[in-house]
């Protein structure tokens, strides 16, 4: 992800000066200490928060928010709903391995009804977000999913929602073997991105109609909605009208 | 006399007093009785090019107001009991990044929803410790519209001196009541600017490295020092570290340059404590009353005077310790359960002689209130 | 634009976790963990600088250098 992520960035040629990546806390997060970016290590599920002060006060900066399952959907849900609502111009990530990795294999609210955690030994009877649908709903202007396994995808995913203008959510399947994979039998890393190979699909292929189980990868939504920043430039010029 | 005077409540007052002191950024979230300083700085803000969010909660606003201040910008929050309860973990934050910004707590009455719409002082030691481990904390309060303006600037120049939130710590009376306020002129209040690094761009910048005074210059985020911030305990680098050596001098240096520099941060008031043998002691709305007492009492030639408190944190013991020495009887009244009391009494040599008058129902501690009280101390029956 | 040619794995050691993801994902089998389950080439020459490798692996512990070989190359 962090990969793909930097190559992403690469091809856009942005400078690292106008890059801020702003983190919550988890193991998704630790990514803003391994690059040479402005980076914001946060506390746990209020990046979104965060970077919604960094990127109205300097709009011109190009804000990156890598977040875990947990971090952005369980404690910062309410920040991601509401970011997403604003339609501010910063790029969420959310790296969905379905488990709490840092605190050492809980279920979080995208592990799924029937999942096995160490909070739910008998099995999990939560049900689970989906990512995609929850962000449309949500108002975010691009959303789009993939996985670790389809690096190419995720790469061109990424540029693509850091150049949209408005609030973009990347959904990313990415493995834990250290625990949802041990605990949920889905074998190791290697195991776990061939799993993403076979249940994955991309938007509307024949396979998915065939076999409707299969979970899709690609763009589900991008469009041109007024973005927040912009917007509130024309409320400061509308309130500095006969004022000044 | 030309001065622009304007008749407004204590939120307007902390209003321009922010606006005057160059506030860039607020986000808020509504909030009896804090919420007009929203309404107003919604009004008022875009009209000098600054921003105005409202977040989605508590939480959000203080870590939006974190994250605006960080790129260069004075930045505030407003808010009352629960939403301050909301913001103790991003206030953690604000203290161990050593971002500048200033939180006012309008306080109402206490605890959960409480009174909304009525007043009390009980929010004193939850500013104190309210966020987990240790630390150190400014908090000012006030009287009047006039200090409302006065102790905001101040609070401003404190953020900006000490790298660190300042919280206000107003109550429901001074928020809402109306009275004159006289507008300063530009430039009768010093401001503290920003203080920025001079290190030149490509030149490796220390964001964390005190200088010898102590004070820590800063580079606008998203300029041209790249650098990391967080939570964890960090080098002078901003990079995370478990080090012993580096966790314990951070430490102190968070806690140091508050509590050591208490005198430099102390303001506070004093009417009549020449010769005083009774001391009142108060801060907010209720040294109002107070001081309504002392004047009367001291027509009538009692030995009485009033000590009003600007600075409620850092504690300042020795200018305590130091006014009640002589005094036969010290009266601390506030509007809670003797949140004050109990830090005065750990200031003054003989606390016996530490009495409290309070009132914690919600309605505003009246002058025959503290008679009452005094009444009792000096054994002359209600 | 001909096939690009291998010049060298650039493999840091210190940063691969021995995962197995560029093994098996490999589409010629040119990679293998060795004891310390670290990867290594051990079949350069099959390599096809498709450089999945590098782009698969979560640690940033593999780098594919090849030559662009030009179509009229000498």
């Amino acid at each position: 992800m962090l990969n793909s992520l930097l190559r992403a960035i690469e091809k856009l040629g942005l400078s690292k000066n106008e890059i801020v990546m702003v983190s919550g806390i988890g193991c998704s997060s630790r990514i803003s200490g391994y690059v040479d970016f402005h980076t914001l290590h946060t506390i746990h599920g209020r990046a979104l928060a965060f970077a919604t002060g960094v990127k109205l006060s300097r709009p011109e900066l190009n804000l990156i928010v890598p977040m875990g399952d947990g971090d952005a959907l369980a404690i910062g849900g309410n920040h991601f709903i509401h970011a997403a609502r604003r339609n501010i111009d910063i790029t969420a990530i959310v790296m969905n391995n379905r488990i709490y990795g840092m605190t050492g294999g809980q279920y979080s609210p995208l592990s799924g009804y029937g999942t096995l955690a160490t909070t739910a030994p008998y099995t999990n009877i939560d049900q689970d977000f989906d990512v995609v649908e929850l962000s449309i709903a949500s108002g975010a202007s691009f959303v789009a999913r993939t996985t670790t396994y389809h690096v190419q995808q995720m790469a061109d995913i990424i540029r693509k929602a850091i150049l949209h203008k408005g609030f973009s959510v990347v959904e990313i399947l990415s493995q834990c073997p250290t625990y949802f994979g041990r605990k949920n039998k889905a074998g190791n890393a290697v195991d776990m991105l061939e799993s993403y190979k076979t249940n994955t699909t991309s938007i509307g292929s024949k396979a998915k109609k065939e076999n409707p189980e299969l979970i899709e990868r690609g763009i589900f939504a991008q469009k041109e909605i007024p973005e927040y920043c912009n917007e509130y430039n024309k409320i400061i010029k509308k309130a500095m009208k006969g004022h000044s | 006399m030309k001065k622009n005077i304007k008749f407004v409540q204590g939120n307007e007052a902390c209003v321009e007093a922010a606006l005057y002191a160059g506030l860039d950024f607020f986000a808020g979230y509504p909030i009896t009785p804090s919420t007009e300083i929203a309404e107003h700085l919604a009004y008022r803000l875009p009209r000098v090019g600054g921003k105005f969010i409202q977040m989605e909660d508590e939480i959000a606003s203080m870590c939006a107001i974190i994250g605006a201040s960080l790129t260069g910008n004075k930045v505030m929050t407003a808010t009352s009991g629960p939403g301050f309860s909301l913001m103790q973990e991003a206030l953690g934050y604000a203290i161990m990044t050593e971002i500048p910004c200033v939180i006012v707590n309008v306080q109402r009455g206490g605890p959960s929803t409480g009174l909304p719409t009525h007043m009390s002082q009980g929010d004193v030691n939850q500013v104190r410790w309210g966020t987990h481990g240790d630390h150190a904390i400014i908090a000012l309060s006030a009287s009047n519209h006039q200090d409302v303006f006065a102790m905001t600037v101040d609070a401003f120049n404190l953020a900006e001196t000490y790298r660190t939130p300042v919280v206000l710590l107003f109550d429901e009376v001074i928020g809402h009541m109306r009275e004159r306020l006289f507008m300063p002129e530009k430039g009768e209040i010093p401001l503290v600017k920003r203080l920025r690094t001079s290190v030149k761009e490509g030149v490796d910048y220390h964001p964390y490295l005190p200088r010898e005074d102590g004070r820590l210059p800063m580079s606008d985020f998203g300029g041209v020092h790249r650098y990391n911030v967080t939570g964890l305990f960090h080098d002078m680098w901003g990079f995370p570290s478990d080090n012993q050596k580096v966790v314990h001098e951070l430490l102190r240096h968070l806690v140091d340059k508050i509590n050591n520099n208490v005198d430099q941060i102390t303001k506070f008031k004093e009417f009549y404590l020449e010769s005083a043998e009774t001391i009142l002691i108060s801060y907010g709305s209720s040294a109002r009353s107070s001081l309504h007492v002392v004047e009367n009492l001291r027509s009538r030639g009692e030995q009485i005077g009033l000590l009003e408190l600007q600075t409620l944190w850092p504690f300042p013991s020795h200018i305590i310790k130091e006014k009640c020495a002589k005094a036969k009887y010290v009266i601390v009244v506030e509007m809670n359960m003797g949140q004050i009391h109990q830090s005065v009494r750990g200031a003054v040599d003989r606390p016996e002689r530490v009495f409290l008058a309070n009132r914690i129902d919600g309605v505003f501690i009246t002058p025959m209130d503290i008679r009452n009280v005094m009444r009792l101390i000096q054994g002359k029956g209600v | 634009m001909g096939k690009p040619k291998l010049k060298e794995h650039i493999i840091n050691r210190e940063w691969c976790k021995g995962c197995g993801i560029c093994v098996h994902f490999c589409p010629k089998n040119v990679l293998e963990l060795d004891e310390e389950e670290k990867v290594f080439a051990h079949q350069k020459e099959n390599c096809i600088c498709c450089r999945l490798c590098e782009f698969r692996c979560p640690d940033l512990a593999i780098e594919v250098v090849c030559e662009e070989k030009t179509a009229r190359g000498k």
